[in-house]
């Protein structure tokens, strides 16, 4: 299992269109992935769940990733977030 | 529900005129269908059966969803479309199924109680966060849930009614006012929402009579009683008597003929009968519209209201975002001119940061926001800058109170150009920048402030409630919301001429721009452009070619000798009866 943390850097927060490029990363590994932000945790690789986050700029995610290709899954959904959803 | 149901007698309703037509027929009361669910367990072996009525359900829903999405397109193109994003891809939502079929089959419960339950978790999520974009999510999810719940359940989609009726609603989602105009709709009427509301802004390009605002429409109307809608006055009578019949009857031919009449006007020039040409341009706040405000005659565009359409998701556009929208929007209208007016948020305009206000009107609005905002302001100028490169972009600012403001976005607008200059992208270096006067303060200052701009715009819906010190959403003080009021006048002369002192153009982009009552009168204290909506421009080009410039001078000048709006507003009414008899003028 791996566990990060991640600060959304992009403007518009984990609006529509950067859920979907998010919940599209994770779908293509294996591994479960959930995020948690305050007390509740949702799953990583369902729109509706990252949708009701309500992740606004500033705000800082709990990553969890567990399964075979864990650590590339991890670094994939981190460096999006560290790109900011390459949205300038 | 329905205690306040009336059974006798005509019963007028007013509200607000949403969508301009009249038409009769019976009223169809939707409500927002809740389906109603029973929880029941099911044994083992029907599993595989619920599990089979939920993925028919949702294939189906992705049918119907897939159905309004390509209406939506055809009909108002894929800008306006954009708004049943989420929903598509909520139902595309592989996990969220798949927890449901799980839910099913562990816990033994039929199809529609699962899909409620894991579907209002979300949803409570959603409505106990702070915003206002997150609620209007919640109301996704609504249609979401009740739309594979109907189709689980098996029943037909309400949208598609036999016959033809008035919708009334409490309220209508762009999406209700979409589906039931694929039906023969008479028109719609809701309890709730402003002009400005998504669902009045698509009945108007969908060109079906809406009145808004009604407040009680749904407690004292059934299905199957009869109505009038009156989309000009913004009426909803309900049992007309045969002589309201007869006299909407004649207004609704009346009013169409000389509609028809105007569109032979579209391609003339608003030109006086002694050549005084005046600038007519429309206010509009999707792309989309364009088109329509071509059609309607508008030379340019004199006002885009940049936050309607962008902020409808609930936060600040990217940069790119923008860019692609006033792209969009200068290439369609060229070689005409469009005004950007910058984020107008603020006082009643939605605003993605929370923030909340004693006094909103008089708080952090407009370019307030902006400078206190760089970032959002540069971001903002540097698209409109971007977009400019074909030389027919304007830019305005709203809201400006003082002189200070007005050179403190001189500055941004300096420096954004200078960013893109480093950048080595085009833009036009000649752009011309305005101010919109809807502060007194602004009018009483507008000399220096020309001095500084290339031109003037009038925004009359807050410079009038400023001036006056009235709000006209307040009920117990409405009515001392007056346009021709003299103060008003004499705050629009001042405008004007100070402007013209500067050398500097005045238009006017408030609602006043598209009274035909004001039309001669406005003509006459020389105002050179007006921005209106677009449905109101035939008319308004109609008066100002059947009037001479010299006799507007004249009215204009006998109206500022009157002291009370009530004498101003007949007299100029008169007038215009005078020049154009067969014009319908509410009373």
């Amino acid at each position: 299992m791996i566990e990060c943390t991640v600060t959304i850097r992009n403007k518009t927060g984990l609006h529509t269109r950067p859920a979907a490029t998010l919940v599209k990363t994770a779908a293509r590994y294996k591994a479960d992935f959930f995020i948690r932000k305050n007390a509740v945790e949702i799953n990583g690789k369902s729109i509706i769940g990252v949708m009701t986050l309500a992740a606004e700029e500033g705000s800082t995610l709990d990553l969890r990733f567990e399964g075979p290709d864990e650590s590339e899954a991890a670094q994939a959904i981190v460096d999006l977030f560290e790109r900011g959803f390459e949205e300038h | 529900m329905n205690e306040d149901h009336t059974t006798e007698g005509e019963v007028i309703l007013k509200g607000v005129a949403a969508a301009p037509g009249i038409s009769t027929g019976p009223a169809y009361l939707y409500t927002k269908q809740v389906p109603q669910i029973q929880a029941k367990t099911i044994t083992p072996g029907e599993t595989a059966f619920e599990i089979e009525r939920l993925r028919n359900a949702v294939a189906r829903s992705q049918k119907e969803l897939t159905k309004i999405l390509t209406f939506a397109e055809q009909k108002l193109g894929s800008e306006s479309a954009k708004i049943f994003e989420a929903q598509v891809m909520i139902l595309g939502d592989t996990i969220l199924l798949s927890t449901i079929e799980k839910r099913i089959a562990d816990e033994m419960k039929n199809a529609e109680s699962v899909v409620v339950d894991e579907i209002s978790k979300y949803r409570r999520l959603m409505l106990a966060a702070p915003d206002e974009y997150m609620h209007e999510r919640a109301h996704d999810l609504d249609d979401v849930m009740n739309r594979i719940v109907r189709n689980i359940q098996d029943q037909k989609l309400v949208s598609r009614l036999e016959g033809e009726y008035v919708i009334v609603s409490e309220s209508l989602t762009p999406a209700d006012t979409v589906i039931f105009s694929r039906n023969q709709v008479l028109g719609y009427a809701t309890d709730f929402g402003g002009t400005t509301s998504h669902a009045a802004i698509l009945s108007r390009s969908l060109k079906i009579p809406a009145v808004v605002g009604l407040r009680s429409a749904t407690r004292v109307l059934r299905t199957g009683d009869s109505v009038a809608i009156d989309g000009y006055s913004g009426l909803l009578i309900i049992r007309p008597s045969e002589d309201t019949l007869q006299s909407l009857e004649r207004k609704e031919r009346r009013l169409r003929e000389f509609e028809e009449r105007l569109t032979e006007l579209i391609d003339l020039a608003a030109e006086t009968k002694d050549h005084r040409t005046i600038e007519l341009s429309a206010n509009i706040e999707f792309p989309d519209e364009v088109d329509f405000a071509r059609s309607q005659g508008s030379v340019g565009i004199g006002l885009y209201r940049t936050e309607s359409g962008l902020m409808r998701q609930g936060q600040y556009p990217s940069e790119d975002e923008q860019y692609e929208c006033y792209r969009t929007v200068a290439e369609r209208i060229y070689p005409h001119p469009v005004i950007f007016r910058t984020f107008d948020v603020g006082g009643d305009k939605v605003m993605p940061d929370a923030y909340e206000e004693a006094n909103p009107f008089l708080g952090w609005r407009g370019i307030r926001v902006l400078l206190d905002r760089p970032e959002l302001f540069l971001t903002q100028l540097r698209a409109i800058l971007r977009a400019s490169v074909r030389k027919n972009v304007r830019v305005m600012f709203p809201m400006v109170a003082t002189l200070q403001e007005v050179l403190a976005a001189k500055a941004y607008m300096q420096r954004a150009m200078e960013e893109l200059k480093t950048l080595g992208v085009p833009f036009d270096a000649s752009l011309k920048m305005g101010v919109m006067v809807e502060v007194p303060s602004a009018a009483i200052m507008a000399e220096q402030i020309a001095a500084e701009v290339d031109f003037l715009s009038i925004g009359t819906n807050d410079l009038i409630q400023y001036t006056l010190a009235v709000d006209r959403d307040n009920d117990a003080v409405a009515p001392l919301y007056q346009q021709f009021n003299p103060a008003v006048l004499r705050t629009i002369k001042m405008t004007i001429d100070a402007g013209h002192r500067r050398k500097v153009w005045v238009g006017m982009c408030g609602e006043m721009a598209g009274d035909p009552v004001a039309t001669m009168l406005l003509v006459g204290l020389g105002l050179d452009e007006f921005s209106m909506i677009p449905t109101t421009l035939p008319e308004i080009k109609k008066i100002i070619r059947s009037i001479r410039l010299r006799d507007a001078k004249r009215v204009a000048e006998k109206a500022l000798t009157m002291t009370t709006p009530e004498e101003i507003k007949s007299y100029l009414s008169s007038v215009l009866k005078g020049c154009i008899p067969e014009i319908p003028l509410e009373s």
